[in-house]
């Protein structure tokens, strides 16, 4: 085990989480975006709960879903899968934490597009997958980017709900933040700083080279609308 | 064959009710703003659900609320014009007019249908271009463009010339005109601008409050409009309210004034009007449908004046008039040497009968 694993898995986890997220909620916001049903309200605070719900009720709401003791669980552990304590508990904690930072920008995204734009494209008979993908992402595309750097620095900074599911054993399901817990309750600060300082050039980076790139993406999307 | 439609829909204020046939020919629908011209479009184009009712198009049930049909917009092969054109900005000229080709058909194929249409709206050279780098007008082609290459069966434009500025309207109905020749569908012109509507359609719908009003040729609907909204909307500014008080004669209420025709009127009167640029201006001292007018007040255009004339000597500082003279301003320097009263002739042929 290197003395690193705690970088590459909270890298990994996150990366995965962020690609995960980004089809889910883009098509979950898409669909919310136009959905003008009764359960709108309802449906709306369930997809942004885990946004304000604390990490710790999260990840007690999981694992109860997918804790060996509990129905879904023991359904899973029947065909050999078992989920919690495991690297993929650390994704499952990381992708329902950042799900709803991406599914809130995109929404917003969405219903700026000017619904003329996609009924025109109905009109012309174009199938609903293609004026997704070739009008709405497009179109919404600085505030997918957007919500895809925010779900990624929220998959990287998550700890309560992971901590919960995954546990934190090294090599395996300790991410940085895990990583720094336990450095500090062990009382090694200098393990603790160089954590820290880790993940601030790690966030750091990635948010300074996302304004840089939506910046360029918001010229191209917002020249297109000017008239 | 063609379009005919019967739907209601419940809208905040009004109900919809329109039920009419049109048959490959320009339609024009003419209505004030919110009274439910653009969600009739909306309906044929299935962007709005009505709440009952039947659509058919060349013999294709679009929606029939009794036997649950609501065909998705994408089959209903509508071409529709949005007032904003709504092109794709993410795309280049080309890319928006082939957006819609995507039915079985070979690259070459498509290239040529889109090279076409591109040579057919005067669009050579814009191919690369992108919405934002067009002007309002060269935008609408696009739209129109795109609309058409799809071989849509019926075209709807929703007020196509709101979003252009005052002097590129003309240009562009003129070339609306000569766009629409080869379009073998029914089109329907969605305005609340008679002159447009007059100059694009051969027929017209007036809509009010969500119900057709008058509905005919547009020379019948222009010259004598079979309602009073009919008349307000092609423009009469002259209406009185009206009785018939012999075989040939007509009073005028509101202006106090009895107008004589030289043939007997069928049935009651309700109302007349006379356009304002129809007034005359008489030499004669006394005549049949002369009358003294005394100016109350003046309003300039750029070449025409409004004059504002009553029955009667007005008292004081009156402003209340009866009729409104449209003028130009050569004649208004003649006629004004006149003294007052000045001699005024309705025209009875040039008089609206609304019954």
């Amino acid at each position: 085990m290197s003395e690193y694993s705690p970088l590459w898995i909270s890298v990994k986890t996150s990366i995965t989480a962020t690609f995960i997220v980004f089809f889910i909620g883009i098509y979950v916001a898409w669909f919310m975006a136009r959905y003008k049903g009764r359960a709108r309200g309802l449906l709306d605070g369930i997809l942004t709960l885990p946004m304000v719900l604390p990490p710790t009720v999260v990840g007690f709401i999981l694992l109860l879903i997918i804790g060996k003791n509990y129905p879904i669980g023991r359904l899973l552990s029947g065909f050999g899968i078992n989920l919690i304590f495991t690297w993929i508990a650390t994704v499952i904690a990381a992708t329902v934490v950042a799900f709803p930072l991406m599914y809130r920008t995109c929404v917003g995204a969405f219903s700026q597009i000017d619904v003329n734009v996609i009924n025109a494209a109905r009109t012309l008979g174009v199938p609903e997958w293609k004026i997704f993908w070739k009008v709405a992402v497009p179109l919404a595309w600085p505030g997918i980017a957007a919500g895809t750097v925010l779900a990624f620095a929220r998959a990287l900074g998550e700890f309560g709900a992971t901590i919960m599911i995954a546990g934190s054993i090294p090599g395996e399901t300790q991410t940085i933040p895990i990583a720094i817990y336990f450095a500090v309750v062990a009382g090694e600060t200098g393990n603790a700083i160089k954590w820290v300082i880790l993940i601030f050039i790690i966030s750091l980076t990635v948010m300074v080279a996302s304004d840089k790139w939506s910046q360029k993406q918001m010229f191209l999307v917002s020249a297109a609308r000017r008239k | 064959m063609g379009l005919d439609i019967n739907i209601t829909k419940k809208l905040p204020g009004f109900e919809l009710k329109v039920n009419f046939k049109a048959e490959n020919y320009i339609l024009g629908f003419l209505g004030a703003s919110g009274s439910g011209k653009s969600m009739t479009l909306r309906c044929i184009a299935g962007i709005e659900t009505p709440d009952s009712g039947r659509i058919v198009l060349n013999g294709r049930v679009l929606f029939d609320s009794q036997k649950r049909i609501n065909m998705p917009i994408r089959k209903r092969k509508v071409g529709f014009l949005f007032q904003n054109y709504a092109l794709f900005p993410n795309m280049t000229v080309e890319q928006n007019i082939g957006f819609g080709l995507i039915k079985s058909i070979s690259k070459v194929e498509k290239a040529s249908k889109i090279k076409k249409k591109i040579i057919d709206l005067q669009l050579t050279g814009m191919e690369k271009r992108y919405p934002y780098q067009l002007s309002g007008g060269q935008q609408q082609r696009v739209a129109l463009a795109r609309a058409l290459v799809v071989d849509p069966e019926i075209l709807l434009l929703d007020e196509p010339f709101s979003a252009l500025d005052e002097h590129l309207r003309s240009r562009m109905i003129l070339r609306l005109m000569d766009d629409l020749k080869d379009f073998r569908g029914t089109s329907i012109f969605v305005t609340h601008n008679m002159e447009e509507a007059y100059q694009l359609c051969n027929n017209i719908i007036i809509i009010a409050g969500g119900s057709i009003d008058a509905i005919g040729q547009k020379d019948t609907i222009f010259n004598s409009p079979p309602t009073l909204y009919a008349a307000e909307l092609t423009g009469c500014k002259n209406i009185s309210k009206a009785r018939k008080i012999g075989a040939n004669i007509i009073e005028a209420i509101d202006w106090e004034c009895r107008i004589t025709f030289n043939y007997e009127i069928q049935g009651d009167i309700t109302y007349i009007g006379i356009r304002a640029h129809y007034l005359e201006s008489s030499e004669e001292n006394e005549g049949i449908n002369t009358f003294n007018c005394w100016v109350v007040f003046t309003s300039e255009a750029l070449f025409r004046i409004k004059v504002y004339l009553k029955f009667s000597e007005p008292i004081g500082d009156e402003k209340k008039y009866h009729i409104m003279w449209d003028i130009s301003k050569e004649e208004w320097e003649l006629v004004k040497r006149n003294p007052l009263p000045l001699k005024i002739r309705i025209n009875p042929e040039k008089v609206i009968q609304i019954k």
